[in-house]
């Protein structure tokens, strides 16, 4: 099978060689995904803030190119799972991380690892749109400047090209310079996924993306998530079971127990919702506690 | 019914109150000091110990001891706000230590400013009395002002744009310039007015160790004498100086005014241009 991945980062800057070009061509649906490759590994997770814990042996492999929807009630430690994932945890002082996470291998809570290019290559959008408060344009610019990308022509074509992926080119290509808070919600939180796709990243962890956003916006970054599946990476946690029954390949479920967040049940989306393992998880899908 | 009428009432009055004590304050100073105003009295040097001529090398010295000051203290506040919202943790003992200090320094009384001043800039260093100890003395006078508001306005810019920044790979230097500093500025502003409306209204500190002289200064390691001490000056130890006085108060308060406007005229620029665009 062809490989999804995105090569992995390789900026031109560092092959001189090579043209300065950025194509990610018309943004379609991957293949369906059948294959599963690990891409990121998780063993034995354990997270607590201070001496609270917040989840509690966590093991589970997230695969190339899928859509893995985590689902729970909440206070089950599913946006603290998440935040682990690209190291947004050691911006909280008190949060500490036990146990481990592999990207390609690769243990990310080794002190060696490079914090900003693990975040590059592991992107996250948040439930409120987060814009900063400057022009469209320079929120997709000024990230990718610090990452390198200082070429106004090849930014533009950037800026350009991951608008497109997102829909949002033609809404507001005339008004790229206007402040990025002056767009709907909806709008607010498409330009915070393209942003997130300017640094070219290979995952994408998502945490409620669209419950901020009326139900037509919701259901536009719906669609979009549901395109960008086998270029990326997706990991999203949603409440909306309905939302994950639709666009998840593979389906987490998280429950407090012990008063920590632990993971119940991990499988495939259609057997988590059709024929759960777990009564918690069939009592969840179905509606009945939670 | 009553209650409320007898508490509108007492609002209403304390604020006639509290104008009353500041137009009584002007009025009083533009009757007494209007008449010596003029161009001349802003350039020429004074004369007869202030009783004539004009308050020229005053006002220069002023401005020097000013920004001097600013831009000693300015950076240095900066810094250290930057330090302790962005680079230390809340509940870290060296931070409460800082924070601890300067809240000891913003009360101390700003005459022992002037004797430490003087004991160590003039002294201790040899800059004797010059406009340099005094503009010196005055930064450090001012830097628990400039870093509590400096450090508040950091803090007040959303925790989310530092996450955002974060997410996206930025590090902390990146994220303080783009977003955080942009979106503090109206509180930077801010800040650095109290701080020259409290240096330029300053005496104590100033007395000893910019000193008196009323020359026009040749370099910062000339004495030079400020607005406010003119005033003290002219009103404590010059008979006869007393109109004179009331002009340069009436200068100084005009002088106060026109910053605080400036200020807030920049903060709501700042503002404006931020949230229509950048």
């Amino acid at each position: 099978m062809k490989s999804l991945l995105i090569e992995p980062d390789r900026h031109p800057k560092d092959h001189p060689g090579q043209e300065r070009s950025y194509t990610l061509g018309p943004l379609q649906a991957g293949p369906p995904c059948c294959d599963p490759q690990t891409l990121l590994s998780i063993k034995n997770l354990s997270l607590s803030y201070g001496s609270t814990p917040a989840l509690k042996n966590v093991s589970l492999d997230i695969y190339q190119g899928c859509i893995t929807a985590l689902i729970g009630p909440s206070g089950c430690g599913k946006t603290s799972f998440l935040s682990a994932l690209n190291r947004l945890t050691d911006m909280i002082p008190t949060c500490n991380v036990y146990g481990d996470i592999h990207f390609h291998g690769i243990n990310i809570h080794d002190p060696k690892q490079d914090v900003l290019n693990l975040r590059r290559n592991i992107g996250m959008i948040f439930q409120k749109p987060l814009p900063f408060p400057v022009s469209i344009r320079r929120n997709i610019e000024l990230p990718l400047r610090e990452h390198g990308i200082d070429n106004p022509t090849e930014s533009d074509a950037i800026v350009q090209q991951v608008l497109s992926d997102v829909g949002l080119w033609a809404e507001v290509k005339d008004r790229l310079n206007a402040p990025a808070q002056a767009l709907s919600g909806g709008q607010q939180q498409r330009l915070c996924i393209a942003r997130a796709l300017a640094l070219k990243p290979q995952v994408l962890l998502m945490d409620e993306p669209c419950s901020a956003l009326d139900p037509i916006s919701s259901a536009v970054v719906e669609d979009l998530i549901q395109r960008l599946r086998g270029r990326y990476t997706i990991v999203i946690v949603t409440h909306n079971l309905a939302q994950a029954k639709r666009i998840a390949n593979y389906a987490g479920f998280f429950w407090v127990s012990d008063r920590a967040g632990c993971l119940i049940e991990f499988g495939q989306c259609k057997q988590i919702f059709e024929s759960p393992q777990h009564e918690l998880t069939a009592a969840y899908v179905n509606g009945s506690r939670g | 019914m009553l209650k409320n009428r007898l508490a509108t009432l007492l609002i209403w009055l304390s604020v006639i109150l509290i104008s009353a004590v500041f137009v009584v304050l002007v009025l009083d100073l533009v009757r007494h000091g209007w008449a010596g105003l003029s161009l001349a009295y802003l350039v020429d040097a004074p004369l007869d110990a202030g009783r004539g001529g004009g308050i020229g090398p005053i006002m220069v010295s002023t401005g020097l001891i000013l920004a001097l000051t600013i831009s000693v203290a300015a950076p240095l506040s900066l810094a250290t706000a930057v330090f302790l919202t962005e680079f230390s943790s809340k509940n870290s003992v060296f931070s409460g230590v800082i924070k601890r200090s300067l809240d000891v320094l913003a009360s101390v009384p700003s005459i022992v400013f002037g004797l430490f001043g003087n004991a160590f800039f003039c002294v201790y260093l040899g800059l004797g009395f010059s406009i340099l100890s005094g503009g010196l003395t005055l930064a450090c006078m001012v830097l628990p002002i400039l870093i509590r508001t400096f450090s508040e306005g950091l803090r007040a810019a959303p925790d989310e744009y530092r996450l955002a920044a974060a997410a996206l790979g930025l590090n902390r230097a990146a994220a303080l310039r783009h977003f955080l500093l942009p979106t503090a500025t109206p509180a930077l502003i801010a800040g650095l007015m109290l701080a020259i409306g409290r240096a330029i209204a300053e005496t104590a500190a100033l007395i000893f160790t910019s000193g008196y002289v009323d020359r026009m200064p040749d370099s910062l390691m000339d004495s030079g004498r400020a607005l406010s001490i003119h005033i003290y000056d002219l009103s404590m130890n010059v008979a006869g100086g007393d109109s004179h006085a009331n002009s340069a108060a009436l200068i100084l308060i005009s002088l106060l005014f026109m910053i605080n406007t400036l200020s807030s005229k920049l903060a709501y620029h700042w503002m404006h241009k931020r949230i229509t665009c950048l």
